[in-house]
């Protein structure tokens, strides 16, 4: 029986250790592969790296790709864009967020203001841009209203005012549920005690509660941040033909381009320069609490 | 504790964000005009076309398939990990493991979706499965980033739950796989619960990963409403968007409701 024992044992790491490897780290070898190869026009429209001809082996490098993402600005400055966008939509969530989370964690009705947040979370993400959009677009309710007024129309859609509005809604809901559960376990008796010190609410708000939902601040952030970053529905929905961020960037060149080593290319980069360092980081506040 | 108007100011904008775009579209998909800019009086005929056309029902179906196979799988698989995590101290492969289970977290989906849909190619080229790419293949996906959600969530509940329970039945004299069954998995039952819901919803609401490793003979409900919303705004999916918050809005004021007799209980 132990035996058997040691073999289930064996089998419930197996299972999900075999899963995965196959379908989440394998494919990223076949990525590694396709990158070093040029587009060609076939099916599938990628060259092969090994060539076996007359009992030979021959392995053939194209570096083309990266050099490429390298030498067109088109590359640096979708990247460089993307993080952008992503940490000032993270910042306005996280001021938008906050007021929410303190307020639901000091409400008698704190469990119908959460189902309130979470409702939205679980509604469709790709309905609520489009909702975003019958809300922003040329003839959508704002511009409605306005024109009512004699007023307008502003241009909302295609902008980066849009693409914030659409970050900030979607992934609003991360950042509260986090800074709710450290604030909820916050002792009031402190701010009491700062309150007959003599601290005016804003300083006992500075000075006590802030610093007591760093966690908090630093969770929810990067829930928002890491999804943010990487974003295509938002930037093709609601962003403009120009808004470059580097997850729409990949979708064209796969898609629209039908190139798929340049693609790949976009992918290992985004590997190394955006995944890579947010998982050490992740770890290293992982680490820490 | 006083609160300042300051905060309710606050949280009302954030509120306002959240719900005034979903009610403009509910309210939108009673317009009996098909502008979103004129006001034609309340009607229905946006829920009749919606329920006669046959492209987005078809998806419907796909989507809801999908993500019952997807999240079942991700469940049982999420469940081994967390398990295996908490439970079996060191092991062979931990690291591994947790690193793979973690990973599918924090990856862009674009870099998901575009890596899984060439090994599906490079697999189809080497021992000629997958044949087609089509529901099976986004059920693989799919499963795939769920399995490491449930993970995460078992892994906590694990984590908090008294490990002396699961040691007394121990020394009773029953198995590991008995006291699994008896005693860890009932206690683990409402994480499970929350795991495959999630688990759904995400299946659900996955546009990019499903784009890139479906076929053309299968396509989701969020790739269908993407191409319809890309061409412009269109009043049925105002009605499908409303008919979504309603079984929404059903689905978490029940568990808030069971939850809430459940404590008083």
């Amino acid at each position: 029986m132990t035996w058997l024992w040691r073999r289930g044992r064996a089998l419930v790491v197996a299972a999900p250790v075999l899963w995965l490897g196959l379908f989440f780290l394998m494919p990223f070898l076949v990525v590694l592969r396709v990158s070093f190869a040029e587009a060609v026009i076939a099916r599938p429209p990628f060259s092969e790296l090994l060539d076996w001809a007359d009992g030979l082996l021959t392995v053939t490098l194209n570096l083309g790709n990266y050099t490429f993402l390298v030498e067109d600005d088109l590359y640096i400055d979708a990247y460089l864009n993307s993080i952008r966008v992503a940490f000032v939509s993270t910042l306005i969530c996280l001021v938008i967020a906050y007021p929410m989370a303190l307020l639901i964690a000091r409400s008698k009705y704190r469990n119908l203001l959460l189902m309130l947040v979470i409702l939205p979370f679980w509604t469709s993400f790709l309905l609520r841009m489009y909702a975003l959009i019958g809300l922003m677009s040329p003839t959508g309710f704002i511009n409605s209203a306005l024109a009512l007024a004699g007023i307008g129309p502003i241009t909302m859609m295609q902008t980066d005012f849009a693409v914030y509005a659409g970050i900030v809604t979607g992934y609003l809901p991360l950042m509260i549920l986090p800074l709710y559960s450290t604030l909820e376990k916050l002792d009031e008796s402190l701010l009491e005690a700062a309150h007959d010190l003599g601290a005016k609410p804003w300083k006992a708000f500075l000075t006590v509660t802030l610093p007591l939902s760093a966690p908090g601040i630093l969770a929810g952030s990067l829930l928002v941040f890491i999804p943010a970053v990487g974003e295509f529905v938002i930037p093709a929905l609601l962003g403009g033909p120009d808004q470059l961020m580097i997850g729409k960037v990949l979708w064209t060149e796969f898609f629209n381009n039908r190139d798929w080593p340049l693609a790949s290319a976009v992918a290992i980069a985004m590997l190394a320069l955006l995944v890579a360092p947010i998982m050490f980081v992740r770890n290293a506040l992982g680490a820490k609490e | 504790m006083k609160r300042g108007w300051p905060l309710l100011v606050g949280a009302g904008i954030g509120f306002a964000l959240l719900y005034v775009p979903l009610a403009i579209m509910v309210i939108y998909s009673f317009n009996a005009s098909k502008l979103a800019s004129v006001w034609g009086g309340w009607s229905v005929q946006w829920y009749g076309e919606l329920l006669a056309n046959d492209q987005i029902l078809t998806a419907a179906w796909v989507s809801l398939k999908v993500a019952a196979m997807a999240a079942s799988i991700g469940t049982v698989f999420g469940t081994l990990i967390g398990y295996a995590m908490t439970r079996f101290g060191r092991f062979r492969f931990r690291l591994l493991l947790s690193g793979m289970a973690t990973a599918p977290i924090v990856m862009p989906e674009v870099v998901t979706g575009l890596s899984l849909l060439l090994l599906f190619i490079s697999m189809e080229a080497l021992l000629g499965w997958p044949a087609e790419r089509g529901i099976d293949t986004i059920v693989i996906a799919h499963a795939t980033f769920c399995m490491a959600f449930v993970a995460v969530i078992v892994q906590a509940r694990l984590a908090d739950l008294d490990v002396s329970v699961e040691e007394a039945a121990m020394d009773l004299g029953a198995r590991q796989p008995r006291v699994f069954f008896d005693v860890t998995l009932p206690a683990l039952t409402p994480a499970l619960v929350s795991g495959w819901l999630l688990s759904f919803t995400l299946s659900l609401d996955d546009l990019v990963i499903a784009s890139f490793v479906s076929g053309p003979g299968a396509s989701t409900l969020p790739m269908v409403v993407f191409s319809k919303v890309r061409l412009g705004v269109t009043p049925e999916i105002n009605a499908l968007a409303t008919l979504m918050i309603v079984l929404v809005a059903i689905c978490v004021g029940l568990a808030a409701w069971r939850m809430a007799r459940a404590g008083k209980g």
